[in-house]
């Protein structure tokens, strides 16, 4: 028999259902699994980062990346060769703090300078920036790449700006491949800049994301709702819709992307569709489907793709859709090989 | 206030905290991420841990204690933001077992300003400025007792009406307009933090 759900204000969601312990210990207890599944990987779970098991890499730039759990494989399953030195971990969906951002800084400098990537999150630029500071005052030259792709939120005084999210994950690639290459400090940083700005994404939620802490999902969304231009963290966007057909949602999440960030005829972009972390693959590739046909319709070329999830929001069922202009240059460091738990090719 | 004063206004926050933690949380899931009153109780659990292991002959030396212990722990922007104002207020008070009054008054706007200066937030942006800057102002006179509840009012109703502005900074400004109606987490913590002094200091 169903069962009509209340319609009481203080009607509750149930607890979802989760593989944990203790909340509290959700964080190390991944980080000693990723370990254990991962032997080329070096994790230290007092200081909690992750790092290649071969850093400091002596005269190389490393990279260094970071930001709350729960956007797995972001950013620990990018560590490895050809893409970041060591991730930094924070809580769920929290920053890490600097002492973590500043011993790992510290592990895989190699004397050339480290380059913190870091998404437009007020939380993470100001631990990221403290332990800048506290690197610099131990002199170890740091660059900083902020990522700040998603169109949904808009640019202004109104706002903490534009949101860092899928793009981390070709800033990740391809200024590691950069620097893997022999890149220096300025010149690694400087592509992954170019990288950021060529880049614009945009994401839709079906459903609320449930933290373990919370063990309930973060924010109500009725049965027949979406939230389009949803945050990695669950945080809304632009607007509550109805659901609509697949079709019409990537339609519009196009045309936010390139009101935001125009493309002409004869472009070429590296395309990533991106499951938030609750959606199938069968729908992913429905999504890239429609989003190809879409862009062939606009005369723009899609040089590169990637569909899968990559940078999620743990339970949430959604995915966001990032474009990046490419150039060649660009092209050229995403083919270089690259040897990561989440991305892994030519290797 | 001297240094068991300083120990005890902190411990009787961490309690504080520890007791809201769920409506901290609950305000946050409302127009951010959910987790700042886990993330609070983490850090004010590590600032008395902290101070435990320590021995302090100087109030602004708890303070600093207090404010890095708080940027190591907390992570998120509240992690920072905290910790940057204890350790400012903490730095700006004169060396010593004991400080006036006004010193301390001096200190807490010491502290504003480094959260200001961090986080760049101006009054009426929805964040817990909007409860300190009125706490500060408030914080007045030579009785300490009096200062603290005047300041704790004063942050109260300041944390009260955040819930009619719209957030212009951290998380919660992706909502736009939508965040009216929510009352700020940051500021509902930081009124707690006042209204934990006025526990210890009335008579």
């Amino acid at each position: 028999m169903l069962i009509p759900r209340a319609p009481s204000p203080d009607w509750e969601e149930p607890a979802v259902k989760k593989f944990i312990n203790d909340p509290a210990d959700v964080v190390a207890e991944a980080l000693a699994g990723l370990a254990a599944a991962h032997p080329e990987l070096r994790v230290d779970a007092a200081e909690q980062y992750i790092a290649r098991a071969d850093a400091p890499r002596s005269g190389k730039v490393a990279l260094v990346s970071g930001g709350g759990s729960g956007h797995e494989p972001l950013h620990g399953g990018f560590v490895g060769p050809g893409m970041l030195d060591a991730a930094c971990p924070g809580e769920i969906f929290t920053s890490p703090v600097p002492d973590q951002i500043l011993a790992a800084t510290k592990a895989v400098d190699g004397g050339a300078g480290v380059v913190h990537i870091v998404k437009n999150y007020t939380g993470d630029v100001m631990n990221f920036q403290l332990a800048a500071e506290m690197a610099a005052d131990e002199n170890v030259a740091v660059e900083t790449v902020l990522v700040d792709d998603d169109v949904a939120v808009e640019d202004s005084t109104w706002t903490a700006g534009r949101r860092g999210t899928g793009a981390t994950l070709l800033v990740e690639k391809i200024a590691g491949a950069r620097a893997e290459e022999g890149g220096k400090l300025a010149e690694v940083a400087a592509i992954g800049r170019e990288v950021n700005t060529n880049s614009a994404s945009f994401a839709y939620a079906l459903t609320a994301v449930t933290t373990p802490a919370a063990g309930r999902p973060g924010f109500d969304l009725p049965d027949d709702e979406i939230e389009a231009g949803v945050g990695i963290h669950g945080e809304p966007g632009r607007r509550r819709e109805k659901l609509r057909p697949a079709n019409d949602l990537v339609a519009a999440a196009l045309d936010a992307i390139l009101e935001a960030k125009p493309l002409t005829a004869s472009d070429e972009v590296i395309v990533l569709v991106n499951g938030l972390g609750g959606t199938p693959l069968i729908e992913l590739y429905l999504v890239y489907g429609t989003l190809a046909k879409l862009l062939e319709a606009r005369g723009i070329t899609i040089a590169r793709r990637l569909v899968g999830n990559y940078v999620t929001s743990l339970d949430m069922a959604g995915l966001s859709i990032t474009l990046t202009k490419a150039t060649d240059e660009f092209l050229r460091l995403w083919d270089a090989p690259v040897s990561t738990p989440g991305l892994r090719w030519g290797a | 206030m001297e240094v068991d004063l300083a120990i005890a206004w902190l411990r009787a926050a961490a309690d504080s905290v520890a007791a809201s933690a769920g409506e901290l949380t609950r305000l946050d899931a409302a127009i951010g991420d959910g987790d700042h009153g886990v993330n609070m109780n983490r850090g004010f659990t590590a600032v008395i841990a902290a101070l435990d292991a320590g021995t302090f002959d100087s109030v602004g030396d708890v303070f600093v204690k207090a404010g890095t212990t708080l940027i190591s722990k907390v992570g998120g922007a509240s992690g920072p933001l905290y910790g940057s104002a204890f350790r400012a207020l903490g730095k700006a008070l004169p060396a010593g077992p004991s400080v006036t009054v006004p010193e301390l008054a001096a200190g807490l706007r010491a502290g504003l300003d480094a959260v200001r200066k961090l986080g760049g937030a101006e009054p009426g942006d929805a964040t817990l400025v909007d409860a300190y800057q009125p706490a500060v102002d408030a914080f007045k006179g030579d009785d300490l007792a009096a200062a603290a509840e005047e300041a704790a009012r004063a942050a109260e109703e300041g944390a009260r009406a955040t819930a009619g502005l719209r957030a212009r900074k951290g998380r919660a400004s992706y909502l736009g307009e939508r965040s009216v109606g929510h009352q700020d987490p940051g500021a509902t913590s930081t009124a707690l933090i006042f209204r934990a002094l006025t526990a210890i200091t009335a008579k």
